[in-house]
């Protein structure tokens, strides 16, 4: 099967037009020796009927979606409402491009416009771009935003962060002249106040922490905040589930200078880890320095509202190496799923939403905590994620609840060597009661 | 005319599209103390399910796009979108599929990456590729990483990019993001690399040269591997930006011609959707001597296993959570078996055939500025009709009123007023006709009654927008009027 819509007769029009023979001749420029004189080896075309039954029994091949599981750390699950694959489906959403023409992209740019009017909402912020690839890479943009404000070199960022936001904010900046040293976290699992107390100084461009943070712990924004800016030390908040933003105070009301992060939980399933939609918001007067595309509002020539991208000479394709970033093509339809979510969820969805999260959290945490062997890590207060520690080895449990349908908590020791034996748990609105008596019954088994 | 409000301006309160079951625990009475709470959303909107549909419906309908007609941007390959692959990507098994999942539970998905890789690699003679980078622009930076990983090992990181002046944007920053300083190299008359002022250019403190093939212009650099020599010869490498792969598919590999990194754009190539700017997907292949230092982790087959290599001491790191945008790899891994082998070769020649048609026709009516032999795009330009002071943009307006999209404009650089077409494979005769039609219909009109095509666009949802007001008083969100 091939998508080509011309007939032999076409064909034979069009070379006769060119005043070529085949559309071999239409390659003499490249070089014969350089030409491919086999056929590609790879599989033979298959049929739509035939390519869909390869494609069933390959998503087969993962058993996952059959298991109860509680992982999250960075990808969460929450219920789609059926309006948004219906919407975001759509052709016209679907098969556009950038809209670098703006009188037929008024779609897509009025779609853009909304959902940084809903990001500067949920975040508290001035202003927000219209959309970045994920939180790991906002993340890192965030850092290099930063420096680019304040000139400064060293960023101290929170151990807590998603370890992969740590791991790529230090790729991006292994070759620039920003350097980034981690802060510990304290027993009850918040970022340790006393090491960035003395680690801050006039030096130090920004902090970089996560809220609710990796073990699942709700920081103190506004005493850090506090702490960074009487260092002169620009705020960053990631938010790594976004879904916090329904009950939690926007953290641009709590100090922070810039809130970037990971706003997967609005619409967008786990999809083996992409794609997601990475977000950022700042005060309005780092506007010139905020990276990616922006949408603004504008009159036509007979004076109605429409939108088109704006400030463009931040960008690539106008500043070229002097650009705030690289980044062109971005996550537009993952945004374009946000805002149907939120606009559809509305503001009391997304109460009721985070609120269920935070309930059925607490609910699991403390049912597990009855487990004999097995107690909470951290005392902080959380979201919905907490960090348990297992009399053995976390792994050996896991085994054992795999057996029964279950996948457990992620294993920290991995990330961190210091929480050997601890996992992470994720419980949303998804989890009935059932299923966390259910896995709190297994895990008591498994300790047995 | 109905002009879709925001939804902020429809939105009040207690209206609702959704509903939750009720909680299904006991309720904790103290959850929330100690936290700060957020008391309200300020103008978070409020509406019913009817009206998000009316919404996002309506404002479907005031955008243009691939399933509605032609699409000639150039350089963006905006070709067809198969629906089966839609389908393919929403199969629960890799929606529902949690990254961290162990990895024995979700081994049809590792399948899928470790193919799509293999694929791309026998594609583009390439010894290993990275699915990681989320977008074109990512896979410029993890590439120029690699180069530089692998430059530093050796005791010589070194300082400059070489970026021919017919490069995309991306180029230039992605190199600067890598903390190299970026000189240009110039376009000889032809349109191609000036192989003189590259040798001159290359000196041993030169990392890369990043080179566009075809180039922007469509025009394939044909002395790629001298090039490719004068870049070795220094100890540099030659990193292909692969956007323009659509022109060589089972014609030419960049690896057989000297390329040591590459990467391949399956939004563009592959024919995953552009979703109005993204998700794409970027990813980055390199011969033997990179592979060490590609992004962790990678997918390998181990006997009748996949799994995810961490262990990999000289890896640059990671460049994103997880490992890429993995629904578009599925896209796009779809794409390659419905065509098999002679389907992927014929994506090049039907696309080459297309935009030589295009350029044969027009070529009269539009002036072009390199005469060089091109293959999927050719780059017009508007200096026959700037004689009756009609610009680029002008023409580009007025084609929305014959209903296509306007091809991409002011771009590359080194041709002034540029008009960049890009028809690919799957446009019918008769739409390249339509067109063609319309092109050569604006160039009598540019002659004959400038005027229409100053205030063209007459026939869209807005008319031509002022986009220097938009940038001198950035309005970017929606505020409620304050009350006076």
């Amino acid at each position: 099967m091939s998508y080509i819509s011309l007939s032999d007769q076409d064909k034979k029009e069009m070379l006769d037009r060119i005043g070529v023979s085949s559309p071999e001749e239409l390659f003499c420029c490249i070089p014969e020796d350089i030409r491919l004189k086999k056929g590609l080896n790879l599989p033979a075309a298959m049929p739509e009927p035939e390519l869909l039954r390869h494609f069933e029994a390959l998503a087969s091949k993962n058993i996952y979606p059959k298991y109860l599981s509680f992982l999250g750390a960075g990808s969460y699950v929450h219920f789609i409402p059926t309006v948004v694959d219906y919407l975001s489906s759509r052709g016209e959403f679907v098969t556009p491009y950038t809209p670098y023409q703006p009188e037929v992209s008024q779609g897509t740019l009025q779609v853009v416009f909304e959902y940084q009017t809903l990001i500067c909402q949920l975040t508290g912020m001035d202003i927000a771009n219209a959309s970045l690839y994920d939180g790991a890479s906002a993340s890192a943009e965030a850092v290099l935003m930063a420096h680019r404000l304040n000139g400064k070199a060293k960023v101290l960022a929170a151990r807590t962060l998603h370890p992969q936001y740590r791991e790529t904010i230090g790729t991006y900046t292994k070759n620039l002249a920003v350097t980034v040293e981690e802060v510990g976290f304290g027993g009850n699992g918040e970022i340790n106040l006393q090491e960035l107390a003395k680690r801050l100084d006039k030096d130090v461009s920004a902090v970089i922490l996560q809220s609710p943070n990796f073990l699942g712990i709700i920081e103190d924004l506004k005493k850090i905040g506090e702490l960074a800016h009487n260092h002169q030390a620009l705020f960053i908040v990631a938010v790594a589930e976004a879904a916090s933003l329904g009950i939690l105070e926007a953290p641009g009301k709590l100090g922070a200078d810039i809130v970037c992060g990971e706003a997967q939980s609005f619409g967008l399933a786990p999809s083996f880890g992409g794609p997601y939609l990475g977000f950022m918001g700042c005060m309005k007067d780092f506007l010139r320095q905020l990276p990616g595309r922006i949408a603004g509002q504008t009159k036509d020539v007979d004076g109605n509202r429409g939108f088109v991208l704006t400030l463009s000479t931040r960008e690539q394709h106008i500043r070229r190496e002097k650009a705030t970033s690289n980044i062109c093509t971005n996550q537009a339809l993952c945004a374009l799923r946000a805002t149907i979510f939120l606009e559809t969820l509305g503001l009391l969805g997304l109460k009721e939403m985070a609120l269920q999260n935070i309930q059925k959290a607490n609910y699991a945490a403390d049912r597990l905590a009855r487990v004999k062997g097995i107690k909470r890590k951290f005392a902080g207060k959380f979201f919905n994620e907490f960090v348990l520690e297992f009399p053995k080895d976390l792994q050996k449990v896991n085994d054992d609840l795999k057996q029964k349908g279950v996948v457990g908590g992620l294993a920290l020791g991995r990330f961190y060597p210091e929480l050997k034996n601890c996992g992470l748990f994720c419980v949303t609105e998804v989890h009935q009661k059932e299923e966390i008596d259910r896995l709190a019954s297994l895990v008591e088994e498994a300790l047995r | 005319m109905i002009r879709e409000p925001l939804i902020f301006e429809i939105s009040d309160k207690g209206k609702r599209a959704f509903a939750f079951p009720k909680l299904d625990v006991p309720a904790k009475y103290d959850v929330l103390g100690g936290l700060p709470v957020r008391e309200d959303i300020p103008d978070f909107p409020q509406v019913s399910e009817v009206e998000v549909v009316r919404h996002f419906t309506r404002l479907s309908q005031a955008n243009y796009c691939v399933d509605i007609g032609f699409y000639p941007l150039g350089s963006c390959t905006m070709k067809y979108n198969p629906k089966v692959n839609e389908k393919a990507a929403s199969l629960a098994g890799f929606v529902s599929s949690h990254p961290l999942a162990p990895p024995d539970l979700v081994q049809g998905n590792l399948e899928v990456l470790k193919r799509i890789a293999d694929y791309l690699c026998e594609i583009a003679g390439m010894d290993a590729f990275t699915l990681q980078p989320s977008a074109g622009a990512q896979g410029e930076l993890t590439g120029m990483m690699l180069i530089r990983a692998c430059l530093e090992e050796r005791g010589d990181a070194r300082k400059i990019v070489l970026i021919p002046d017919s490069a995309h944007g991306t180029n230039p920053s992605s190199a600067h993001l890598c903390g190299y300083r970026v000189q240009e190299v110039k376009s000889n008359q032809a349109g191609t690399v000036d192989l003189e002022d590259l040798a001159r250019n290359m000196t041993d403190d030169v990392a890369a040269l990043m080179l566009t093939n075809p180039n922007t212009l469509g025009v394939f650099e044909w002395d790629i591997k001298i090039i490719a020599e004068i870049v070795h010869a220094k100890g540099g490498f030659l990193y292909m930006d692969g956007a323009n792969m659509n022109a060589l598919t089972g014609i030419c590999r960049p690896g057989d011609a000297g390329v040591d990194v590459i990467h391949i754009n399956l939004h563009k190539t592959f024919s995953t959707p552009h979703g109005g700017g993204g998700p794409g997907a970027g990813p980055v292949g390199v011969k033997k001597a990179l592979e060490p230092y590609l992004p962790i982790p990678m997918i390998e087959k181990r006997g009748e296993q996949y799994a995810l290599n961490f262990d990999r001491p000289r890896t640059i790191g990671r460049v994103r959570s997880f490992y890429g945008n993995f629904l578009v790899a599925v896209r796009a891994l779809a794409y390659m078996l419905t065509l098999g082998p002679e389907g992927i070769k014929e994506i090049a020649e039907i696309a080459v055939l297309n935009s030589n048609y295009i350029r044969k026709s027009l070529e009269k009516d539009y002036h072009l500025k390199y005469d060089s032999p091109t293959l999927h795009e050719c780059v017009f330009s508007d200096k026959i009709q700037k004689e009756n002071g009609i610009s680029n943009i002008d023409i580009a307006k007025r084609l929305i009123d014959y209903g296509v999209h306007p091809p991409t404009m002011s771009f590359p650089l080194i041709v002034h007023g540029a008009l960049m077409i890009e028809p690919t494979e799957t446009e019918s005769k008769r739409d390249l006709d339509i067109f063609i039609d319309a092109m050569k219909k604006i160039a009598q009109e540019a002659k004959e009654n400038p005027e229409i095509l100053k205030s063209a666009p007459h026939q869209s949802y807005v008319r031509r927008l002022d986009e220097t007001a938009a940038a001198r008083n950035p309005v970017l969100k929606w505020e409620r009027e304050k009350k006076s």
